[in-house]
């Protein structure tokens, strides 16, 4: 291998694996705050990737309608449910933000579709119909089993995956689709060729973790959902509402997920059951970080990324056997470190 | 005579079968410590609990004139209870003035929470120092207070305690006490449970005791005090353990 | 011995037998019947396959608390193990059953071992790496026909006869079910099946009794993975070929959903559920493509949707549902004849027994327990008091093994034991009682007591399997009996344990206790939450411990109760010891009212 070649490889390395770096920060936030192991979260990928696509044909994306279609269950399942919120004030509320926003977006993508107004309309659409599916799909899945054990969340986020993938091949069909890339520009640096795309994923990846620390950091939201998640009990002790912490936790997932996807269409060709694997390169590296921490995460997220790059190279067909066998040394360190543990439940 | 500042009126609670705390009635008066004493396992913690909606029970909760039993704890909160629990619950991992300005977080918005905050560190001055601290790495006492001042950073009506001197050392325990004593004239109502009788009893108007989740004498706090029966009740030394 | 003769319940009931019977009976006619459409048979075999893995999932998933989505892989291992033996070196298909258990244990056991002592979700997790790694693995090496797979594989024959068709599969597919399902059941009733069963309720509790709990969630592991190689290796020679596919993580998942659906805590319900499964996949393929035209897997849309509405509204699937028509199954009766287990000599009265030094303990900087020594003699009851939060319950967990001493000693008969980890210290004699107590709410009471007489059994799984425990059993049972009529629960054997009052549940948390043949009883306040008749009942029965010689170190707030018991009292606040003494003197000790009463002056 030379020189040339390892330095590709490790930028193509570094750009999956900040990739993988935003689906483990996501899948750490929803895990501490619902104490759900996310599992679909892959799928907003492709989701985000494959409406996007669906914009570049000209075509309306079906997402717009699932988002409709979970916004107007998820505000009946709320009017069943909760008694308490039937003032005509509350319910007008949820009406808008529950039927009203997908509705809304749904108009606009009709209208937007066929006139390929390119990605500064198309891109901000996207996002705003796939952000919309997460807390849709928390109010109707785990919101109801917020006092379950853990292993029900999972099980139930397993459903969830399954349905979505169905639903992805309904929508946009068996076949893969590449994007334009934002950029076409190439970069020589030495020995080094550096793609505008690559650049264009590190800086968002970049902005994107600096937005979330300043969020986290420095915002009285930010600091509830930090606060819900190191202690539950200790957050509606002050008024916290955990469900309204658990819904922003997976409005950021759902975004995250999809901004991932726009980010790689470019890159990859994303099919309808592709979220699932890259997700899972998420939750490698989420584990490497013990599902709690977020630099460890992310930093494993980068490692996870160059392992699988330079896997693709020496030994191509087995790239997804290496990248999925580092999680055994991971749990051997844990495993030995740890004493016979309680668990929670 | 006008309803009292929050009241419990045959409130049970129960673990599937078993009855922790059962048609336990007590009020509390605006400015008024009100002192739940008992052994352990008596059903104190379990009855604030339930006060505060983290547990379901039968009976009716009533704050300010109006029942509170079917609201959730942040409606609770918002209202103006606060419940300091026994195992404190702090945001650990965060700072201590962060834990703080969460304490305020179902005050309006643009209320200015600054002035709850340097009221809280007027009252402990050590936040204050500690303010930039992780809070998870502050004694036992430090603690306490932390989570004193940040429930009443929501500015509460009613402020229950538990346990509050739990696992301190005396010369803490004094200085806590001494402060909800002085908490009396903000004008908020306190429910103190303790298992420290002869502290509690010291500084409450008014006390309870709880035995096997039923309460099996009340009175005001200077008679219960001298009352042989709760000393009884604690340690056993009555002659006819002998 | 009343009450252990009133128990004998009656053997399993007539009309039980003969529907059991009746079904079996009509299940071994179908393929003769004419008229059967062949789908029929071929759906059948193939719910049977299905059935043995979610059966594997019944153990780890339902009864252990753990879970896996990993089994297809283990299907593979099966599969692929017979396969290359059977094609390339011609070894015959019942030697490869051998080969393919003998490697697919191996494997579980590996990947087991590095996730059983982690807490719960790392194992589901690390078995979905491990589907995608198996699955890329068969598609990719040479030696498996990469994603073509291998073909040609011999059926299976017996006697001779090889077995081409589905109805004859039919009978060696369902004879293997019904063997699998009698093995879990032997399995599941039996002393390694309470450990597995123990797992739900805490591992505290079961370490207490002695059990190693990663070695139960062991054996869960590698019994559902051998279940799932039977299967795999069946599905190699009724298929006579295969490929990846069938291995991956969508069908691991699909054996869970389907102990999901047919209700995981149940045997009857891996079958139920994979006959569900399989027919409403059968329908869905029909309809759905037809439905949103275009062909694929859309049956998952309605599975993952009907998977989150069981979790929602029938957690526990639909098999309890099936089984109220069934009657309840008899309770095992008591043996008053069985041999009593041996006991333990117990050390001579008034020698020193339990020694502790200068014990440390700290939280991250907090002091819980500072210099506390303290010593029990044989024979003696010696009561821990102190305030809430005085540390306490934190010296009973250093004691036990729940905890690790910062520093100090602990001394056994005059061997160290701080630091030992709890199993080993139940082992050494010292058994105990939670001041939450720990109990499995679903299992009788018997049962949960039965379970601390682990250490005195020795069968494990083999044993269990071919019911040659059954001796062994009734001793541990009658001993669970007994323990439960001395402690006044005679009469409450069969009921769950979920349905006693809380002070009954610490009653029978002695009695577990007890079936240890403890040299020394740790009580954590087995007093609260008793009524005053019952309490008096607990003070004579630790008197009459005393007289048999068993020591006992209680904690304990009644101080009623506590004064008029013990022989010695030990008083702590702060973590410290701060007075010693026999219970008069103690209640004259200024700095223990002090302690009580608060020294606010």
């Amino acid at each position: 291998m030379d020189p040339t070649i390892a330095l590709f490889l490790a930028q193509d390395g570094v750009t999956n694996g900040a990739i993988y770096a935003l689906l483990a920060l996501s899948l750490v936030l929803v895990f501490t705050i619902t104490r759900v192991i996310f599992i679909p979260q892959g799928e907003f990928v492709a989701y985000g990737a494959l409406t996007l696509a669906a914009f570049e044909r000209g075509v309306l994306p079906q997402t717009a309608w699932l988002a409709l279609l979970l916004g107007a269950a998820a505000f009946l399942d709320d009017l069943i449910r909760l008694p308490d919120r039937r003032s005509p004030r509350r319910v007008l509320a949820a009406l808008a933000g529950d039927v009203g926003f997908p509705a809304a977006v749904l108009a606009a993508a009709w209208w937007a579709a066929p006139r390929h107004l390119g990605p500064l309309a198309e891109v901000p659409l996207t996002l705003a119909m796939v952000a919309s599916l997460g807390p849709f799909l928390y109010r109707l899945v785990f919101r109801p089993l917020a006092e379950a054990p853990v292993l029900v969340l999972l099980i139930a986020a397993v459903g969830v995956h399954l349905a979505l993938v169905g639903l992805g091949l309904v929508f946009f069909g068996a076949e893969g689709f590449r994007t334009a890339p934002f950029s076409t520009a190439v970069i020589e640096a030495g020995p080094a060729t550096i793609t505008g795309q690559s650049l264009w994923v590190l800086g968002v990846t970049g902005g994107l973790i600096l937005a979330l620390w300043a969020f986290f950091g420095h915002t009285l939201t930010g600091k509830a959902l930090r606060a819900t998640a190191v202690n539950r009990l200790g957050a509606r002790l002050v008024g916290i509402p955990t469900a309204a912490a658990g819904r922003i936790a997976f409005v950021l997932a759902a975004f995250i997920g999809a901004l991932s996807g726009v980010l790689i269409a470019p890159v990859t060709t994303v099919f309808y059951d592709t979220g699932f694997l890259t997700g899972l390169k998420g939750f490698v590296a989420a584990i490497i970080g013990g599902l709690v921490s977020f630099p460890l995460a992310a930093a494993a997220a980068v490692l996870v990324g160059l392992v699988e790059a330079f896997a693709s190279f020496w030994a191509s067909s087995f790239k997804e056997v290496v990248v999925f066998t580092i999680i055994i040394p991971v749990l051997l360190w844990r495993s030995l470190r740890s004493g016979p543990a309680e668990d929670e439940e | 005579m006008s309803e009292p500042l929050f009241a419990l009126r045959d409130l049970s609670v129960a673990y599937g079968k078993i009855e922790a705390v059962r048609r336990v009635s007590l009020e509390i008066g605006v400015g008024r410590i009100v002192t739940v004493v008992g052994a352990n396992g008596a059903g104190k913690t379990t009855l604030l609990n339930a006060a505060m909606g983290i547990l379901p029970a039968q009976g009716e909760i009533r704050f300010q004139g109006r029942p509170v039993g079917g609201l959730s704890i942040e409606r609770r909160v918002a209202g103006g209870i606060a419940l300091v629990a026994e195992k404190r619950e702090l945001f650990t991992t965060l700072s201590v003035e962060d834990n703080l300005r969460l304490g305020a977080y179902t005050r309006p918005r643009g209320e200015r929470v600054a002035d709850a905050l340097e009221e809280v560190y007027a009252l402990f001055p050590r936040l204050k120092e500690r303010r930039r601290q992780m809070s998870g790495t502050m004694s036992g006492g430090e603690r306490q207070m932390l989570a004193m001042g940040r429930a009443l950073m929501a500015r509460p009506k009613l402020l229950m305690l538990d346990e509050p001197s739990l696992g301190l050392a005396p010369r803490i325990v004094k200085e806590i006490l001494r402060l909800v004593s002085d908490l009396r004239r903000t004008g908020v109502g306190i429910l103190l449970v303790e298992q420290n009788a002869r502290a509690a009893l010291r500084i409450a108007d008014y006390g309870y005791v709880m035995e096997t989740g039923a309460v099996t004498l009340q009175g005001p706090a200077e008679t219960l005090a001298r009352d042989p029966r709760v000393i009884e009740s604690y340690l056993g030394f009555s002659d006819r353990a002998a | 011995m009343s009450a252990l003769s009133m128990s004998r319940l009656p053997a399993t009931g007539g009309p039980v037998r003969f529907a059991g019977l009746a079904i079996l009976a009509a299940g071994a006619a179908l393929p003769l019947l004419p008229g059967v459409p062949e789908f029929w048979i071929t759906l059948l075999n193939a719910v049977g396959l299905s059935a043995l893995v979610a059966m594997g999932l019944v153990v780890l998933t339902g009864v252990g608390g753990l879970t896996s989505f990993g089994q297809a892989a283990f299907c593979g291992f099966g599969a692929y193990t017979t396969a290359v033996l059977s094609t390339v070196h011609g070894v015959s298909p019942w030697l490869t059953l051998v080969a393919a258990l003998l490697l697919t244990g191996a494997a579980a056991l590996l990947l087991g071992l590095l996730t059983v002592r982690l807490s719960g979700h790392y194992l589901p997790l690390g078995t979905m790496a491990w589907g995608i790694s198996l699955f890329y693995l068969f598609g990719n090496l040479d030696a498996l026909g990469r994603h073509d797979g291998i073909s040609d594989i011999p059926p299976l024959s017996v006697a001779g006869h090889a077995l081409y068709d589905g109805r004859s599969v039919y009978y060696v597919i369902w004879g293997i079910v019904a063997l699998a399902a009698l093995a879990t059941v032997r399995l599941l009733d039996s002393r390694v099946g309470r450990t597995i069963r123990a797992l739900r309720g805490g591992v505290l509790a079961a370490e207490a009794s002695g059990v190693d709990t990663a070695r139960a969630k062991l054996v869960a592991f590698v019994y559902a993975a051998l279940l799932a190689a039977v299967s795999g290796w069946l599905f190699a020679h009724v298929q006579r070929a295969v490929n990846p596919t069938p291995f991956g993580l969508n069908a691991g998942i699909e054996y869970l959903f389907m102990a999901v659906v047919g209700g995981v805590s149940h045997i009857g319900g891996a079958v139920l559920g994979a006959g569900l499964v399989l027919l409403l996949k059968d329908q869905l393929q029909v309809v759905l493509p037809w439905l949103f035209g275009g062909s694929g897997n859309y049956e998952s849309i309605v599975f993952g949707g009907l998977l989150v509405l069981l979790l929602q509204h029938a957690r526990g699937g639909l098999w309890p549902l099936a089984a109220r028509l069934l009657p309840a199954p008899a309770a095992p009766a008591v043996d008053p004849a069985a041999e009593p287990l041996p006991r333990r000599s117990l050390p001579e009265r008034g020698r020193p027994l339990l020694e502790i030094d200068d014990l440390q303990k700290s939280f991250g900087g907090l002091a819980a327990v500072r210099n506390v020594g303290f010593s029990v003699a044989a024979g003696e009851i010696v009561g821990l008091i102190g305030p809430n939060g005085a540390g306490k319950s934190t010296t009973f967990n250093l004691i036990t093994g729940v905890l690790r001493p910062s520093g100090g000693a602990v001394r056994l008969l005059g061997s160290g034991i701080g630091g030992l980890p709890a199993r080993a210290v139940a082992r050494r004699g010292v058994a105990r009682s939670f001041q939450h107590v720990k109990l499995l709410p679903e299992m009788s009471v018997l049962d949960n007591v039965m379970l601390g007489a682990h250490l005195r059994g020795r069968a494990g799984v083999l044993r269990a399997v071919l019911r040659l425990d059954r001796a062994e059993e009734a001793r541990l049972r009658r001993e669970a009996a007994v323990q439960l009529e001395r402690c006044g629960l005679g009469d409450s054997l069969h009921r769950p344990a979920g349905t006693l009052a809380l002070g009954q549940s610490r009653i029978v948390e002695i009695a577990r206790a007890l079936c240890l043949d403890p040299l020394l009883l740790l009580l954590d306040e087995p007093a609260a939450g008793l009524r005053h008749a019952e309490k008096q009942a607990l003070g004579a029965l630790l008197r009459r411990l005393r007289e048999e010689g068993t020591t006992i170190l209680l904690v304990e707030h009644d101080m009623d109760f506590v004064m008029g018991l013990v022989d010695r009292l030990v008083v702590m606040e702060f973590g410290a010891r701060i007075a010693e003494g026999v219970p008069a003197d103690i209640r004259n000790d200024p700095a223990v009212l002090d302690a009580y009463l608060g020294g606010i002056e």
